[in-house]
C-alpha cells in the first residue's frame, strides 16, 4: 500500500507558516538595507548599532531586574500557594484555587487596566515597582500551577519514611521533599522568567516615565522607524528564549 | 521476654468513625506478630500509632518498659516497611539504605560497613549503585526491609509489605522474610489482610474487626478454634450451624439438635448445659464425603445429603452438599486419585461424616459474618486493599 503524502505536505505547510517569518526576520537582520526589502548585501551594522544604543541597554537592564526579582518572589510565594492548595482540604480551597488560577485566563488587557486603576486609586507612583508587582501577580499563578502538579505526584509516605528513619520534620523536608520538587519549582521559575521578560500589555499599562522595559522600547522603536535594529534585537531575544526554554525542558525530563 | 511491646486501651477516632476502639495486647520480644483483618478494621491505624504517624486519642503504647506514646517518629526505636516501599527516588540503593545511619550520624566507616552487610543480607550487592526506578518490585521490597533493619530497631513494623507483589513472588518473599527474621532476631509486627501470609509467617496472630481485636493466638489456634463467627469466616472457609444442647455426655462431649440433622455429637469445651443454644463452626476439609455409609464409630457424626455443585480444583475438589436448609461446603483432598474411578457428580446422594472433636463452638456469632465466607469462584484470590 502506498502511503499518503498528505500528512507530509500538511506538516511542511504548517512549519513554513510558523517559521518563515522568523527566517525572514533573521535574514533581514543581516541585510544592508534600512527598511528590509531587497537584499543589499551582508552586514552586521545593525548589531553594532544595537550594542551602541544606550536606551536599549537601559531598557534591557530594567527588564532583567524586573524579571529576576518577580521570578524569585513568585517562586517563593507560588510554591507556598501550591503547598497550601495541595495539603489542606476545605471548601474554601475551591475559591483559593480559582483565585490562583484566574490570572492565567483573564485577558492581559483586563489585568493591565485593573492593575493601573488599582495603583492610581492607591496613589502609587508608576515605575519599576508597579511593573514588578504586576509581574509577580501573574507569575505566581504559573509557578503555583507547575509546582502543584509536581506535588500531586509527590508520595507523602516518603516524608513519613524519612521521619521514620530518624529525620526531624525540617530535615525530612530538606533532604527528601525539596530535592524531589525542586525541578518543579525551577521549571515554574523559568516559565515565570520568560513570561515576565516579554510581557508587553500589562507592562504597558503600569509603566511610568523612566521605567521602560525592552518590549515597550521595541514598540516605540517600531513607531520611530528603526526596523533593521529591531530585527537584530529580535534575533538575539529569540536565541536567549530558545536557550531558556530548552533548559527548562531538560530539567523537566531529568526528573522523569 | 513477654510484654515487650504493650498496647494499653489504645483508641483512635476519625470524626465519628472509631478506627481503633480501646485495644489492648502485648507482643513478645523476638516474635512475628500479625495484625490480620479486612480493610478498615484498624490494623494499619494501630501500626501508625506505634510508628508515631498517628497519636492515639486514648491509651498508651509501651516499648521495652518505656512509654513511647506521643513521641515523634524519629525518636522511636521503631522502623517501618511501607506498603508502597516509599524508597527515595532521588537516591541510589546504597544511599537509601544509608539514610537512617546518616540521620543518626554514624561514622562513615561504620555506615559503609553496615550498608554492605545489609546489601549482602538481602542479596543485592550488585545493585548498590542503581536508582530505585531501575530495580524490580521484589528487589524494592528487600531494599525497604534493609533500609529499616540497618537502624537496629527494637521493633520492625511491616505494613502490607507484600501486597504489591504477584502471588508467586509473594510466596518467595514470605520465605525470605522469615529467613531475615531468623537472622536478625528483631520483633516483627506484621499488618496484612491476607490470611495465607499471616498464617505462614506469624508466631501469633491478632484477628481484628471493626477497630477491635477478636482473638489472639497461634495460627493453628486461630484456625482450628475460632472464638467468633468473624474469625471463623474471615480466616479460611467454614460452615455455620445453629443448634441446641439436648444432652451432656461424660464431661467433654455433648449432644446437639440441629434442624434437619440426626443427633450431632460435639466437643463441649465451653461447658454448655442442656437447653443452651449454640453456634457451631465446621471447616470444609473436616468432612469426609462418600457414596457408601461410613462405618459407625463412637465419635463420628453421619448425615445424608444431595450434591448440588462440584468444583474440581486440582489438589482437592469442592462439593456443595444440600442437607435440609443447609448448603454445606465440603473439601475433599486428592490424596489418592484414579482417573478411571467414577467421580461423585451433581445430583448424587452422598454421606457426609465428621469427628465430634473437629467442630468448634463459637462464643460470639453474628449472622452478617456469613457474608465473609468464600464464594466458590473466589477461592485462592485475595484482593489488595
Amino acid at each position: 500500500m502506498k502511503r499518503s503524502r498528505i500528512p507530509f505536505f500538511t506538516t511542511l505547510a504548517v512549519l513554513v507558516f510558523f517559521y518563515l517569518p522568523l527566517v525572514i526576520l533573521s535574514v533581514n537582520s543581516f541585510n544592508d538595507s534600512r527598511y528590509g526589502g531587497p537584499w543589499n548585501g551582508f552586514t552586521v551594522r545593525w548589531y553594532v548599532r544595537l550594542f551602541q544604543d544606550r536606551q536599549i541597554w537601559h531598557a534591557l537592564q530594567n527588564t532583567l531586574i524586573i524579571a529576576s526579582t518577580a521570578t524569585l518572589v513568585s517562586m517563593v510565594v507560588g510554591t507556598m500557594a501550591a503547598f497550601a492548595l495541595n495539603r489542606y482540604r476545605t471548601r474554601l480551597q475551591m475559591v483559593h484555587y480559582g483565585m490562583i488560577y484566574s490570572p492565567l485566563i483573564v485577558p492581559d488587557i483586563l489585568m493591565g487596566m485593573s492593575l493601573l486603576l488599582f495603583f492610581v486609586a492607591l496613589n502609587v507612583k508608576l515605575g519599576l515597582v508597579t511593573i514588578f508587582l504586576a509581574h509577580v501577580t501573574f507569575c505566581i499563578s504559573y509557578v503555583a500551577m507547575v509546582v502543584l502538579s509536581r506535588l500531586q505526584d509527590f508520595d507523602f509516605s516518603l516524608m513519613e519514611a524519612a521521619q521514620d528513619l530518624g529525620a526531624g520534620h525540617w530535615t525530612a523536608f530538606r533532604r527528601v521533599m525539596l530535592p524531589l520538587i525542586m525541578p518543579g519549582i525551577a521549571a515554574g521559575g523559568l516559565l515565570a522568567f520568560t513570561l515576565s521578560l516579554d510581557d508587553f500589555v500589562i507592562t504597558f499599562f503600569v509603566s511610568g516615565p523612566g521605567s521602560t522595559t525592552l518590549p515597550i522600547h521595541i514598540y516605540s522603536m517600531m513607531k520611530h522607524g528603526a526596523p533593521a535594529v529591531i530585527n537584530a534585537l529580535s534575533v538575539i531575544l529569540l536565541l536567549v528564549t530558545f536557550v531558556l526554554v530548552s533548559a527548562s525542558r531538560t530539567m523537566r525530563e531529568k526528573i522523569q | 521476654m513477654s510484654d515487650f511491646l504493650v498496647f494499653e486501651g489504645v483508641s483512635k477516632h476519625y470524626g465519628d468513625i472509631r478506627a481503633v476502639d480501646s485495644v489492648s495486647f502485648s507482643v513478645n520480644k523476638g516474635e512475628i506478630f500479625s495484625l490480620l483483618g479486612p480493610s478498615g478494621c484498624g490494623k494499619t491505624t494501630l501500626l501508625r500509632c506505634c510508628a508515631g504517624f498517628e497519636d492515639p486519642d486514648a491509651g498508651r503504647i509501651i516499648l521495652d518498659g518505656r512509654d513511647i506514646t506521643g513521641l515523634p517518629p524519629h525518636e522511636r526505636k521503631v522502623n517501618t516497611v511501607f506498603q508502597n516501599y516509599a524508597l527515595f527516588p532521588h537516591l541510589t540503593i546504597r544511599e537509601n539504605i544509608a539514610f537512617g545511619p546518616r540521620m543518626a550520624r554514624w561514622t562513615k566507616g561504620e555506615i559503609d560497613k553496615e550498608v554492605s552487610r545489609m546489601l549482602e543480607l538481602i542479596q543485592m550487592e550488585d545493585y548498590a549503585g542503581r536508582k530505585v526506578t531501575e530495580i524490580s518490585g521484589g528487589q524494592k521490597q528487600r531494599v525497604a526491609i534493609a533500609r529499616a533493619l540497618i537502624n537496629r530497631p527494637q521493633v520492625l513494623l511491616l505494613d502490607e509489605p507484600l501486597a504489591a507483589l504477584d502471588l508467586k513472588l509473594r510466596q518467595r518473599m514470605l520465605v525470605d522474610l522469615d529467613a531475615i527474621h531468623d537472622e536478625v532476631g528483631i520483633t516483627f509486627v506484621y499488618v496484612t489482610h491476607d490470611q495465607g501470609e499471616a498464617m505462614g509467617i506469624s508466631d501469633r496472630i491478632a484477628a481484628m474487626n471493626r477497630g477491635r481485636i477478636e482473638q489472639i493466638g497461634s495460627p493453628a489456634e486461630i484456625y482450628e478454634a475460632p472464638r467468633s463467627s468473624f474469625v471463623a469466616a474471615f480466616i479460611g472457609d467454614t460452615n455455620f450451624f445453629d443448634g441446641t444442647v439436648t444432652g451432656v455426655l461424660d464431661g467433654s462431649y455433648c449432644r446437639l439438635k440441629i434442624e434437619g440433622f440426626p443427633d450431632v455429637l460435639a466437643w463441649n469445651d465451653k461447658g454448655l448445659q442442656t437447653g443452651n443454644a449454640v453456634h457451631l463452626s465446621l471447616r470444609p476439609e473436616k468432612f469426609k464425603i462418600s457414596r457408601e455409609k461410613p462405618d459407625e464409630a463412637s465419635s463420628l457424626n453421619v448425615v445424608q445429603g444431595t450434591v448440588e455443585d462440584v468444583i474440581y480444583l486440582g489438589s482437592h475438589t469442592k462439593y456443595w452438599v444440600r442437607v435440609d436448609d443447609y448448603r454445606l461446603g465440603v473439601n475433599q483432598q486428592h490424596r489418592h486419585y484414579l482417573l478411571d474411578t467414577r467421580p461423585i457428580i451433581w445430583g448424587e446422594t452422598v454421606w457426609l461424616s465428621w469427628f465430634a472433636d473437629d467442630s468448634c463452638m463459637l462464643e460470639r456469632y453474628k449472622a452478617e459474618d456469613e457474608n465473609l465466607l468464600v464464594l466458590p469462584d473466589m477461592e485462592e484470590e485475595s484482593v489488595p486493599e
